[in-house]
């Protein structure tokens, strides 16, 4: 990484809502944060990618729907590609589906109602970026704030992931409906993630806890900080 | 030429919405609803058929969960 501080983008689109708590918890993280504007096809020689949460283009048709379009996500995909740290956070989530970067999609809530709370997961897998730093069964108190965040993926998929042990974080107590109780997953290449799950809403001790940076600082253990 | 596209969540999906339109039914006193499901009715200008179908895969539906199909109206 040159010596330099770790350099981490936080991708924003209209409607992104999440964005600037984002690039502030980078900051907690001891790394340095760096916009991605939708409308530019440049990652900024970044060493790891947040897609932030928020309404991106209103949610419009479908939660990360439009946003997949944006002209960042074209080197973002090449990025995630090459095994590039990614991380998607509640819409981010949303938008790393609707790419196809990662399986499955995320439903409307069971109980039709949007959630906001605290709950507890557990990290299943620590073989990702974005979870290195945690410790496997690791159980963490995380924000969360969704409408669509009721995980989907048929059940040959959803054995898949079980099976290569892609599950990254499970709620201990379902706000959602989410299949298998999944809060998290990966991609294949383990190096691209989704959570609904809101770390950076908890990555200073103003903010009541700082566990998210468990997880956001996962990813500097791979770039050796 | 119009085009209308119908979305819909694909058979097996769990569609909240449907199911609370199914429940809020008999509340009014309409009996006998036995399933609800509710999709999304797209009308579209175009110059041509030729790109409608890519279209409904690749943003107008989402294959994992959504089916689609359309016609030309006029």
């Amino acid at each position: 990484m040159g010596g330099g501080l770790v350099r981490i983008g936080v991708t924003i689109f209209p409607g992104s809502n999440c964005d600037r708590d984002a690039l502030y918890a980078v900051g907690r993280m001891g790394a340095e944060p760096v916009e991605l504007w939708h409308a530019e096809a440049d990652l900024k020689r970044v060493d790891a990618v947040i897609v932030p949460g928020g309404f991106s283009y209103g949610d419009y048709l479908r939660p990360g729907a439009i946003a997949r379009f944006a002209a960042v996500m074209g080197p973002l995909e090449g990025f995630a590609a090459e095994g590039g740290p990614v991380i998607g956070v509640c819409n981010g989530f949303q938008v790393l589906c609707e790419a196809h970067l990662l399986p499955g999609a995320l439903l409307q809530n069971t109980h039709m109602r949007f959630v906001c709370d605290r709950v507890r997961v557990r990290v299943e897998a620590t073989n990702t970026p974005w979870t290195a730093g945690c410790e496997g069964g690791e159980e963490l108190t995380l924000p969360v704030a969704h409408n669509e965040g009721n995980f989907f993926a048929d059940a040959e998929t959803l054995a898949r992931l079980e099976d290569e042990d892609r599950v990254v974080l499970r709620y201990l107590e379902n706000p959602n409906g989410s299949a298998n109780d999944i809060a998290g997953v990966c991609n294949e290449g383990r190096n691209v993630v989704g959570i609904m799950p809101h770390p950076e809403r908890v990555s200073d001790p103003a903010l009541g806890s700082e566990e998210g940076l468990k997880i956001l600082r996962s990813v500097l253990v791979g770039a050796g900080v | 030429m119009k085009i209308r596209v119908l979305v819909r969540p694909k058979e097996g999906i769990l569609d909240p919405q449907g199911e609370a339109v199914r429940g809020a039914l008999p509340a009014l006193g309409f009996g006998g609803v036995k399933t609800v499901h509710i999709g999304r009715l797209i009308e579209m200008e175009v110059e041509s058929a030729d790109e409608v179908d890519a279209m409904c895969r690749r943003l107008l539906s989402n294959p994992t969960i959504e089916e689609y199909e359309w016609e030309v109206v006029s």
